[in-house]
């Protein structure tokens, strides 16, 4: 016998007797910010889910179009993504050079690529680090931090700032790599190489960590592609897509690297492991990008093509990056002016968390935190 | 529910005085036995914070406390200080009789199994000849105390954290309870003091190595003892609700389960009845296939006083371990708990206790 | 396929539904009626030449000429290229065809263009807003958005 109560979902769907609804955050341990999950429980399994967000929305979009020229965007990209502000600063820098039609010297791509590929090592740490902490392992995270303060570290030296940087401008950079900065990012590449070995053995070949992850909420690649995932997420899922590669821009197509994918090691192709392991192995070609860049770092003036003015013509451009997340895009419309008539941020962290209701019916809610660890969000970008 | 809690506190003063006059005794001699315990909870839990927080520390490439004395020592009298000052809130909608007397009976059930602990060989309690037993039951009482304050706490985290660890405990008291019932088989004693004496003379005796049987039986035994053993602590684990059972309070799932609306004084409780059911779970794992207080050369080192060092030593060990577990292992989940319970432990035991049988009674 | 080989292909099927085209523009675009939309995108999806199964992007435009436009940004993962496709409707009674059955990825879009723009996409199974509070008033994102004096009792500008 079905009984339905007088309380509904804010879907509309009416509950079960046996059902109760349970709001997991926005003040939650494992939302990762402040994402609200109406879940729609029968015990501890997981009938439905309802991802609420916009408890940090900041009219990315809206101050957009009020600044008074194209550059002063940029400190609003590095808010979007807090863990990955160089790659959301390039993104944006990059449309507005397409925009104006602009080339940039050959050694500020290199630089671009280099801080890219430390930025994506430091969100995927604390990708993995934190996921660790959703599995109930705490030590991980913790090592994770350790190794990225050492990224950060690198970052102060070249800007200043340790979290949001502002540094990738349109047409080059703001500034010039500090002397030493070479060499001290040969020594990270070689201290941590390592470490993901010690990470490994702690974590991702755990027995335990292996069967509470994988065959867990498996996205299946049609219906990862129908849902426009990206990233780490649809390699996971056995896609080889790497906008690096398959769309370039900067100069990745000068180095030797690979990409990614889940194969199904540990269960099905597609489940939280996989995607789990497309991160640690993405961190080592990482390491292996940086590796090749710093060695052929050429010599110049990494301001030389910054536009006096940034005015481009009348006209609209959708240009797309690889961040940590996956996809972010920018489309970006000039009327002329000296301001973005619109710039809508296409953000992977968004749409990845789209397909999450998807897969994560009739899982228990060990499986809820395993299901929303993995897509790895980062709630800045999905509210903007 | 009232009425049950009225009727509970009329009858405590009616059942301790039976009991003094049962037994005789002076009753402030009882207050003093009964006492030493405590003492040893308080301080020992001082001494596990200190060390849980130096040993996950250095797990984790960290320092911990640097700066409340000498290496952070008085960071444990600190925090509770500061859990004493705490605003001590109970939720607006909370059971609020149930909510104020659940940390207590959590408390109670483990204390309670403190008194048939022998820490030396003049030294228990209370001298049970039933000892195993009524610490098992009377560890019952946590459950209890458990399910009320989730229930108490009208959250449903908190609810659904009493629920797992309902479930949790009782299925996890029955493999400890058959691992027990290797060491009583072969000991022939539910009576822990008698468990011990039976194990003295040095490492070659304790049960986990077959105890002081003739060669060739404790050679035969020591597999199945040794697996009894593992499967004992594995199931403490449990019981204590730590890492990777730690599923009643799994902060990344369920906020902090069951102890999730409490503060000050009354998590600071909580927090020191998990401590000692550390210790206590260690102390029984150590009485019954450890020797308990007996020295591991003999009678080298032995003596009641070296008893208390020996076995606090035997059992802050185990604490050791199941820090070390805690932040080492990732957490199971619900299904995979029970399974590992019912699936794997209970056969394995099965098969300890059938053999262990068969071998004591050629 | 070049964006004139699957303009070509959207006019022989479509017909009257495909309004204009600029191919010439750094991404070549296609205007397509808004009460079509879907079926035009199940053609993108579906046809074995041109297999659009990813779509990058889905954004609402407040444009100069007082209308409201939702801008597609297609894909293929096989066939690897792309087509932009714009859908153009009145800023009073703004209804476009939901395209989310089509793809997945659109299901939230077309909520944030209802949130942020007040297009409504008919046929979206579950059309709420998704970044702005249910009861925010107006759709921020329009040119003529005029912050409220008061929300919820709160003075808004400080």
């Amino acid at each position: 016998m079905i009984d339905t109560l007088p309380i509904k979902t804010s879907t509309g769907r009416p509950l079960r007797k046996e059902e109760m609804v349970i709001n997991m955050g926005p003040q939650h341990p494992s939302t990762h910010g402040v994402l609200r999950l109406e879940v729609v429980l029968d015990g501890e399994i997981v009938v439905d889910v309802i991802p609420h967000m916009g408890y940090l929305h900041r009219c990315f979009e809206k101050h957009s179009e009020h600044m008074t020229n194209y550059q002063q965007v940029i400190p609003y990209a590095d808010r979007m993504d807090y863990l990955a502000s160089m790659n959301n600063d390039w993104g944006y820098a990059l449309a507005v050079e397409r925009l104006l039609k602009i080339e940039v010297p050959p050694r500020v791509e290199y630089i671009r690529v280099i801080m890219a590929e430390l930025q994506r090592i430091a969100s995927h740490l604390i990708a993995v680090g934190t996921y660790g902490i959703d599995m109930g392992a705490f030590t991980p995270f913790l090592w994770c931090f350790r190794d990225r303060e050492r990224i950060l570290d690198l970052f102060e030296m070249t800007c200043g700032a340790r979290l949001l940087y502002n540094y990738i401008w349109v047409g080059g950079l703001s500034h010039d790599i500090p002397p030493g900065f070479v060499d001290k990012a040969k020594a990270f590449c070689k201290y941590f190489l390592p470490n993901i070995k010690e990470l490994n053995d702690l974590l991702t070949y755990n027995t335990i960590f292996v069967k509470r992850t994988a065959d867990i909420g498996v996205l299946p690649a049609d219906v990862a592609i129908n849902y426009a995932c990206s990233g780490p997420m649809l390699r996971g899922s056995g896609v080889s897509f790497d906008l690096r590669r398959d769309d370039p821009y900067g100069v990745y197509d000068k180095f030797e690297w690979n990409v990614e994918v889940g194969k199904g090691e540990m269960g099905t192709l597609g489940d939280c492991w996989d995607r789990y392991i497309v991160r640690v192995r993405e961190m080592e070609q990482s390491v292996k990008i940086i590796e090749q860049a710093l060695a052929a770092i050429p010599e110049g003036d990494v301001q030389s093509a910054l536009p006096k003015r940034i005015r481009p013509d009348a006209g609209e451009i959708y240009v797309r990056t690889e961040t940590p997340r996956g996809e972010l895009g920018f489309y970006v419309i000039s009327d002329g002016s000296a301001t973005p008539y619109r710039v809508k941020a296409r953000a992977p962290a968004f749409v990845n968390l789209s397909v999450m209701s998807e897969i994560s019916r009739g899982c228990m809610i060990a499986d809820l935190v395993a299901i929303v660890g993995s897509v790895d969000i980062v709630l800045g970008e999905v509210d903007r | 529910m009232e009425d049950i809690i009225k009727n509970a506190l009329e009858a405590i003063p009616v059942l301790g005085h039976s009991l003094a006059n049962l037994l005789g005794t002076p009753p402030g001699v009882y207050v003093v036995m009964a006492a030493l315990p405590l003492v040893f909870i308080l301080l020992y839990a001082l001494v596990t914070l200190y060390m849980e927080m130096k040993v996950s520390a250095h797990i984790q490439d960290r320092l911990a406390y640097m700066y409340t004395g000498w290496h952070g020592v008085l960071q444990p009298v600190a925090d509770i200080l500061k859990l004493i000052q705490k605003e001590d809130t109970i939720p607006a909608a909370a059971d609020k009789p149930l909510f104020i007397l659940a940390p207590y009976l959590v408390f109670i059930g483990t204390y309670a199994g403190f008194a048939a602990i022998p820490f030396s060989s003049m030294y228990v309690g209370s001298d049970l000849n039933i000892g195993v037993l009524y610490i098992i039951a009377v560890s019952s009482i946590v459950v209890v105390g458990i399910l009320m304050s989730g229930w108490a706490s009208n959250n449903k985290w908190s609810l659904f954290g009493a629920m797992r660890s309902a479930a949790q405990l009782v299925s996890y008291e029955i493999p400890s309870a058959l691992a027990i019932l290797v060491a009583v088989m072969i000991t022939g004693s539910m009576n822990l003091q008698e468990i011990n004496h039976f194990q003295d003379g040095g490492i070659q005796n304790w049960l986990a190595f077959g105890g002081p049987l003739p060669i060739a039986k404790k050679l035969l035994l020591m597999p199945f003892t040794l697996t009894t053993f593992f499967i004992l602590f594995v199931a403490s684990l449990a019981e204590v609700n730590r890492t990777p059972f730690d599923l009643p309070e799994a902060e990344s799932e369920l906020v902090q389960g069951f102890n999730t609306e409490y503060s000050g004084m009354k998590f600071a409780i909580f927090y020191m009845a998990e401590y000692a059911n550390m210790f206590l779970v260690s102390g029984v794992a150590a009485t019954l296939f450890l020797g308990g207080w007996g020295s591991p050369f003999g009678s080298f080192m032995s003596g009641p006083v070296w008893g208390v060092f020996w076995f606090v030593l035997k059992g802050m060990f185990f604490v050791f371990l199941q820090v070390w577990l805690r932040w080492t292992l990732p957490r199971l989940r619900v299904d995979q708990l029970m399974y590992v319970s019912w699936k794997v432990m209970m056969p394995f035991l099965f098969v300890c206790i059938l053999a262990v049988g068969m071998i004591l009674s050629f | 396929m070049t964006p004139q080989e699957i303009l070509d292909q959207l006019r022989a099927n479509f017909g009257e539904a495909i309004l204009e085209s600029k191919l010439d523009a750094p991404q070549p675009w296609i205007s397509v009626a808004p009460n079509r939309t879907k079926d035009i995108c199940f053609f993108l999806r579906d046809t074995a030449s041109l297999q659009f199964d990813y779509l990058m992007c889905l954004s609402s435009v407040d444009n100069k000429d007082k209308q409201l436009s939702v801008v597609y940004h297609v894909w293929s993962t096989t066939q690897k290229h792309k087509i932009v496709l714009k859908a153009f409707c009145p800023r009073d009674n703004a209804h476009i065809q939901s395209v989310s059955s089509v793809w997945g990825t659109a299901d939230w879009h077309e909520r944030e263009a209802f949130d942020m723009m007040g297009i409504v996409f008919d046929e979206h199974p579950d059309l709420r807003r998704i970044l702005c509070p249910d009861d925010y008033p107006g759709n921020p994102l329009r040119k003529d958005f005029k912050v409220p004096e008061f929300y919820q009792g709160i003075k808004v500008p400080y």
